[in-house]
């Protein structure tokens, strides 16, 4: 069969669907939302991977979180009871004996009621020390931020989260007002600049920044250890040397034995984007399948159409037998007919994947991202399942004994 | 299936069978020899055809005759190569087709063989133009060249100002004429015709049968036509009568 023949046929099948739109589109229809929805739940899911990546790279690569408490999988404290291990004199002695330590702060939290005047709002109070800009690569706005003196004299100073600011503050200026947390008198220093929504959603503006020896010592009762601890290392290459030297030099600090397990743990930006990005794809990969099924089941009734189209048209498939059609030019005929329906209904897939996952960018305002794979990897499964739904019914249509064909009412 | 088989006791009748009927000199192009179709249905076999041995020479025109169920089309479908014979030869202009395959026989229908049928058999839903391009298309002939033949067919059978409509809104006579086009397009040796007239009226048959018989006479195209009307057999130069699967007699009318 020579291409013109191929492309004669081609057309032939084009006619027969623009024979019959309505019936050809309602076929099409399991293709075009299979499609459109594998693109936009693909895409879905790859933009929630990028968002972490952006986030995580802007927070640097070179950050290291050392944690109170063994941790024996992420998220999990085991060892109970451990969990004032961490001193903010292991920090020091961090910042003093690990070379490829460049900055590092510790860290304690707490839930608390923030008042000025007759607003208040509750938000997550946070402790550092002064390195907090740095480390977090987040500068003030406005203001500024407390200084080492601060720190040491555990002042009742705070610098604002851009929601807090706001939330207090809805008209007037923030900096050298008292406001209170805990019923405590806290003068701002400053506002930070906004941060917006991390990758899971929450609001990283909703903060208020305090020095982490008041926090110890004000609001959460005259402790002396802290739950956790940034740093940051040297360079992104040192970060792996610099996990070491802390490790080793708090377990020398802590007195444990060989046999001991750790009563902290160390997590660097890798392992927390490695954790993230495997729930992601993990989702991606759902999501992705659950559409995937409704594609089949789109290749399903392409071949139920299809059956029925080559019994309604016996007559015809006999006619053009008796003029000269061999078997193959049926077949082929077909089989090009729901491969037809198959692209089609995958071009106008794609189209609906991209617009719904614009609208899902623009009104849900979560993050797609469209690539290009996963439109070549639609266009090759449809026209996969325009080959493997097609084959049967055009194969039933080549087999018609001409004559029976003829005959059949 | 062959020889002692006892339904097959008609050996006076065979024996009338006047080939010599046929113009002297011209080669013979449809030679079944011999020819057994049973149907099989599935447990019940049916005996359409008992061993028919039947010639037609080129440029011949036959009529084939015999009550219903007597194996007319059978014969027909036989010769124009749109089913292959249980038993016996087949050969068309020398060649023994009765064991080519499916895809072979399509070659050689669209190449050798036009169809008409009592019911025209014509696409519905695609103009006549496209009707009559149709075989053309399987003969994978050039675009300027289909033109040309569609356009000729359609004003050899009379009806070019037709050529866009589609089948249903054509009268039976103007369906048939479209069919004829079509039969004729890839310049066939042969034509086979079941019943051309069993759906028009007796008017419409003889512009219809006018037709086939100058195709016959000026083109010297082959034709054999099933019918079982006498008047409409009369156009035929030889009449072959069948009876349960069996050539019962053979005629030449004087007239034609
Ligand atoms: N495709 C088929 N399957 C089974 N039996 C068939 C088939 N075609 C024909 N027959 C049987 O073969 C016999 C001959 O049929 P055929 O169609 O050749 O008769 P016919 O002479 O053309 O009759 P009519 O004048 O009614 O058209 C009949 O008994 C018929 O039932
Ligand atoms: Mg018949």
């Amino acid at each position: 069969m020579s291409f013109r023949h191929v492309w004669i046929i081609f057309k032939m099948s084009l006619r027969a669907l623009a024979r019959n739109k309505v019936r050809s589109f309602l076929t099409m229809l399991g293709i075009i939302i299979g499609v459109g929805a594998v693109i936009a739940m693909v895409s879905l899911g790859q933009g929630a991977q990028r968002q972490v990546q952006e986030e995580i790279a802007s927070m640097g690569t070179n950050i290291l979180y050392v944690r109170a408490g063994s941790m024996r999988s992420y998220g999990v404290h085991t060892g109970s009871g451990s969990l004032n291990t961490l001193t903010p004199d292991d920090i020091e002695a961090i910042l003093r004996e690990c070379p490829s330590v460049q900055l590092a702060t510790p860290n304690a939290s707490s839930m608390a009621q923030v008042v000025y005047g007759n607003q208040n709002w509750s938000t997550r109070v946070e402790g550092f020390n002064e390195k907090f800009p740095e480390i977090r690569n987040w500068p003030v706005d406005k203001g500024e931020f407390f200084t080492e003196t601060h720190v040491k004299t555990a002042a009742r100073v705070v610098v604002l989260g851009k929601t807090v600011a706001d939330k207090l503050f809805p008209s007037g200026d923030a900096i050298g007002q008292m406001i209170r947390i805990r019923n405590l008198p806290f003068r701002v220093l400053g506002v930070l600049s906004r941060k917006g929504e991390n990758s899971w959603g929450r609001d990283q503006d909703d903060t208020a920044i305090v020095p982490y020896s008041t926090i110890m010592k004000k609001l959460l009762g005259g402790i002396n250890y802290i739950q956790q601890a940034m740093i940051s290392a040297r360079s992104p290459r040192a970060t792996y040397t610099a996990e070491v030297q802390v490790k080793s030099l708090l377990r020398q600090r802590h007195r444990l034995g060989s046999f001991q397990e750790d009563d902290f743990s160390v997590r660097n930006m890798g392992d927390i984007a490695e954790t993230y990005e495997a729930t992601n794809r993990t989702m991606t990969i759902l999501l992705g399948s659950i559409a995937a099924v409704s594609l089949i089941v789109g290749g399903i009734g392409i071949m139920n159409i299809m059956l029925v189209a080559v019994s309604e048209r016996t007559r015809e498939i006999g006619v053009r037998m008796a003029i000269g059609a061999r078997p193959g030019h049926v077949r082929i005929q077909f089989l090009t007919e729901s491969i037809v329906l198959c692209i089609l209904g995958g071009l106008l897939g794609i189209s609906l994947g991209v617009i719904a996952s614009y609208a899902i960018a623009n009104f849900l305002m979560w993050p797609t991202l469209i690539s290009s794979w996963s439109i070549m990897v639609s266009v090759i499964f449809s026209i996969s399942i325009g080959l493997f739904f097609g084959y049967y019914p055009a194969h039933k249509a080549a087999s018609l004994d001409p004559i029976n064909a003829l005959r059949y009412e | 299936m062959n020889g002692n088989d006892s339904s097959r006791q008609a050996p006076e009748v065979e024996a009338s069978v006047d080939y010599a009927a046929a113009p002297a000199g011209s080669p013979i192009v449809i030679d079944l020899q011999d020819v057994v179709k049973v149907y099989d249905l599935g447990g019940s076999q049916v005996q359409a055809l008992k061993g028919v041995t039947f010639k037609v020479r080129a440029g011949e025109f036959v009529a084939i005759m015999g009550h219903s169920g007597s194996g007319k089309s059978t014969m027909l479908n036989l010769i124009g190569c749109l089913d292959r014979p249980t038993s016996g030869r087949y050969l068309l202009d020398n060649i023994d087709v009765s064991r080519m395959s499916r895809g072979a026989l399509a070659d050689i229908r669209n190449r050798k063989i036009g169809f008409i049928f009592q019911n025209f058999n014509l696409l519905q839903r695609t103009s006549v133009w496209e009707n009559v391009e149709l075989p053309m298309l399987y003969a994978e002939i050039d675009k300027h060249e289909r033109a040309a033949r569609v356009r000729h067919a359609l004003e050899v059978v009379k009806i070019p100002h037709k050529a866009k409509m589609h089948p249903n809104q054509l009268s039976g006579g103007e369906q048939q004429r479209v069919a004829i086009a079509r039969s004729l397009v890839n310049k066939p040796a042969i034509i086979l015709a079941d019943e051309p007239t069993g759906n028009l009226d007796s008017s419409t048959s003889g512009e219809i049968m006018e037709f086939l018989q100058t195709l016959n006479r000026e083109q010297r195209i082959t034709l054999v036509m099933v019918t079982h009307e006498t008047d409409i057999a009369a156009y035929a130069e030889r009449v072959t009568v069948f009876k349960d699967g069996l050539i019962l007699r053979e005629y030449r009318n004087e007239s034609s």
